[in-house]
């Protein structure tokens, strides 16, 4: 499987995983030909992050993750202690953009000058000039509050005003700015600016054993707590040479279908009640919480926190409760079956959920569009399809897949995606394999590498981790998909009018915890 | 339309028993007199804000709005600003980049207010803790009258939580 790479001229080297995936090492000065090469050849990026390599005796390291067909590439590029400069390559993967900036902020690690170079996490927390994932500043450092100016892009001509929107909404949702320009009611520029939530994170788990980093992973963003989990489990067998039960591997997968369908609920129910059809809200989100319900009596936990663990799962599902979990999902099956039939014919929620919020697939191509946003923009990508790892490989799971881009088809995809989950887990529970649900976790060499990859609810998450002396955490970089769908929105809402941005933004329904970190 | 009421009869009423106010829970003396908890126990104005959560006490807050917590029946009503709110239900260690953004909001909500901090980490930093971007627990921030500790605090806690605020206490 090298062979792809080679023909790239990469000496990559196999890591033990759970899917496919290599490492390789390249000089800064070829980065930008492997980036134009891996783009030519249909690789994704998945994730761009930083390093401070200074306490193992060199100077820094940039990290991108690229989907090959044929796997995972972890290429690392080492950049000097004195000046830790890059080209950049976000004219390649404009999804790089702000992953780059990111890194400039958190690390001092540069683009070149024709880069975009404005700050993206840094506020006011922490001044220009300093970096707090370096590790020559102590995480409970204290900096004097430094005023924050963002260079908005102003858009000029007659009768174009601003809408300032946030940090803190109208509604319960998570805090950030968004900044409309308008005419009249239409939408001609957003500009969003994230990073409220920056709570240091990754600084966060460089405190950390690897065994109490699982917990923190699962609180990157809360609402893809079992894929996050699931990941940071992989990296962690991936890099202790762990290999977790079959029935672990099978219960896990009932835990991500699971945490699927109640999310996809929960945004059907607000996608209903975002074009006044309050019915739906009221009627989905009986559901949900009939499936959270079930979920804390059968696993300890509505949002099945904490449930995936290193080495396994932590609690096991016997046989009774198995059956129980079939049968409340046959319930709420057929009535989600009921609800779709009402939505589809409800002519007032289709005249506004149809051509609102659109993208179509040669943009959504471009840019870089990941998740469940992309399989409604004819992007039909799924990791379970496309690298099933156990348990996924006997299951055949079918990608949703819809190619008109609208708030219509993301509305589609989730009703679809419910429909697979409800059968993938009918067959887990079916075919639960014998067996421990847990292994004892090795400890890690240090530097010792691990990779894990999941399809959350919303799209890959992906998690990249190195060890270090102790069993503990040298780096570790979470990435959350909403990465490559935020600038998408932007784009999504040109044309559209300003009432209709909320049911656009549920339509995707992005983590901002899960990207400012 | 005819599916759609007949999914309505068919569901009928599942909203359960409000929960009992918990004294425990409540982190300052009561700053209010009975006359205005009486007053605010029947039409209650809460403005939410997240202050750096991991986004897990928001799902709990979205339940609690479901028809099994009948919240607007026992007189709860979550509103657009805190101009119009008696009350700041808050989540999340605050990060430092939001930290502005609440003491704003909670000078903009009108006296006499309530402020109930939701989540291990509203109520004490949780796993996030104090950093060079994390303030840690909202008491650091802005005074809160209670606090509701979980991960995330169920709905029925979190509706505790307010019950107790604006219960008079002994």
């Amino acid at each position: 499987m090298t062979k792809a790479f080679k023909e790239l001229g990469l000496d990559a080297t196999p890591l033990a995983a759970a899917m496919p995936a290599f490492c390789a090492s390249i000089p800064a000065g070829e980065l930008r030909g492997i980036c134009e090469q891996a783009r030519a050849r249909k690789a994704r990026l998945v994730a761009l992050w930083g390093s401070d390599e200074t306490t193992r005796r060199a100077g820094y390291a940039l990290h991108l993750a690229l989907a090959f067909p044929s796997g995972l590439l972890w290429v690392s590029v080492p950049l000097s202690r004195e000046d830790p400069h890059y080209p950049g390559i976000a004219d390649i993967y404009p999804s790089a953009n702000r992953m780059q900036r990111a890194t400039a902020d958190l690390l001092g690690i540069i683009p070149s000058a024709d880069a975009d170079r404005r700050k993206w996490l840094r506020h006011g927390a922490w001044p220009e000039g300093a970096f707090p994932l370096r590790k020559n500043v102590e995480a409970a450092a204290r900096f004097a509050q430094s005023p924050d100016r963002y260079p908005f892009v102003p858009v000029e001509g007659e009768g174009v005003h601003e809408i300032p929107v946030g940090p803190v909404h109208a509604g319960t949702i998570e805090p950030g700015h968004f900044r409309f320009s308008v005419v009249g009611e239409k939408i001609l520029r957003l500009e969003e600016r994230l990073g409220y939530k920056h709570k240091g994170i990754e600084k966060r788990f460089e405190q950390m054993t690897l065994e109490e980093g699982a917990k923190l992973a699962g609180r990157v963003s809360g609402d893809s707590t079992v894929a996050y989990a699931w990941a940071y489990a992989m990296a962690v067998e991936s890099a202790t040479g762990t290999e977790a039960p079959r029935r672990a591997l099978a219960l896990r997968g009932i835990l991500l279908e699971l945490e699927r369908i109640a999310n996809h609920l929960g945004d059907l129910g607000y996608l209903g009640n975002d074009v006044s059809l309050s019915f739906g809200f009221f009627q989905f989100w009986r559901l949900k919480e009939d499936l959270l319900r079930t979920h804390a009596q059968l696993f300890g936990h509505r949002y099945l926190m904490d449930a995936i663990v290193p080495g396994g799962v932590a609690k096991d599902l016997p046989v009774a409760a198995g059956e129980a979990l079939a049968g409340r999902l046959a319930g709420i099956e057929r009535e989600v079956a009921t609800l779709k039939s009402i939505y589809d014919e409800h002519a007032g929620a289709q005249d506004r959920f149809i051509m609102t919020g659109q993208l179509t697939p040669e943009l959504a191509e471009r840019m870089g569009l990941t998740g469940l946003a992309a399989r409604a923009s004819g992007i039909a990508r799924d990791l379970r399809v496309d690298y099933p790892i156990p348990p996924y490989q006997q299951l055949d799971p079918r990608a949703a897949s819809h190619t008109r881009g609208d708030v219509a088809a993301r509305v589609a995809v989730r009703f679809d995606e419910i429909f697979e989950s409800m059968r993938l887990v009918q067959t887990l529970v079916q075919q639960l394999p014998p067996g421990e649900f847990r292994a004892p976790v090795a400890a890690a060499a240090a530097g010792a590498r691990g990779l894990g990859w999941i399809e959350g609810w919303r799209g890959e998450v992906l998690i990249a981790l190195e060890a270090t002396a102790g069993n503990r955490i040298h780096r570790l970089h979470p990435h959350d998909p909403s990465w490559q769908n935020w600038p998408l929105l932007e784009h999504a809402v040109h044309g559209n009018i300003v009432p209709d941005f909320p049911l656009i933004n549920k339509s995707f329904n992005l983590s901002y915890s899960g990207t400012d970190l | 339309m005819y599916q759609l009421l007949k999914q309505i009869a068919k569901t009928g009423i599942v909203t359960g028993p409000a929960p009992l106010p918990d004294a425990t829970l409540r982190a300052l003396e009561q700053r209010l007199g009975q006359l205005i908890l009486e007053h605010f126990g029947r039409a209650l104005a809460i403005r939410h804000v997240d202050a750096g959560s991991c986004n897990g006490c928001e799902l709990e807050i979205h339940a609690m709005n479901s028809p099994y917590y009948n919240l607007e029946g026992l007189g709860v009503k979550f509103v657009a600003s805190p101009r119009h709110a008696d009350m700041l239900l808050v989540t999340g260690p605050v990060s430092r980049h939001m930290e502005v953004a609440l003491k704003r909001t909670w000078e903009a909500t009108p006296d006499p207010k309530l402020v109930v901090a939701i989540g291990d980490c509203g109520c004490t930093g949780g796993i996030f803790g104090e950093s060079y971007a994390s303030c840690g627990r909202v008491s650091n921030v802005i005074p809160v009258d209670v606090t509701v500790p979980g991960c995330p605090p169920a709905p029925v806690a979190i509706l505790q939580g307010i019950l107790t605020a604006i219960t008079p206490g002994r």
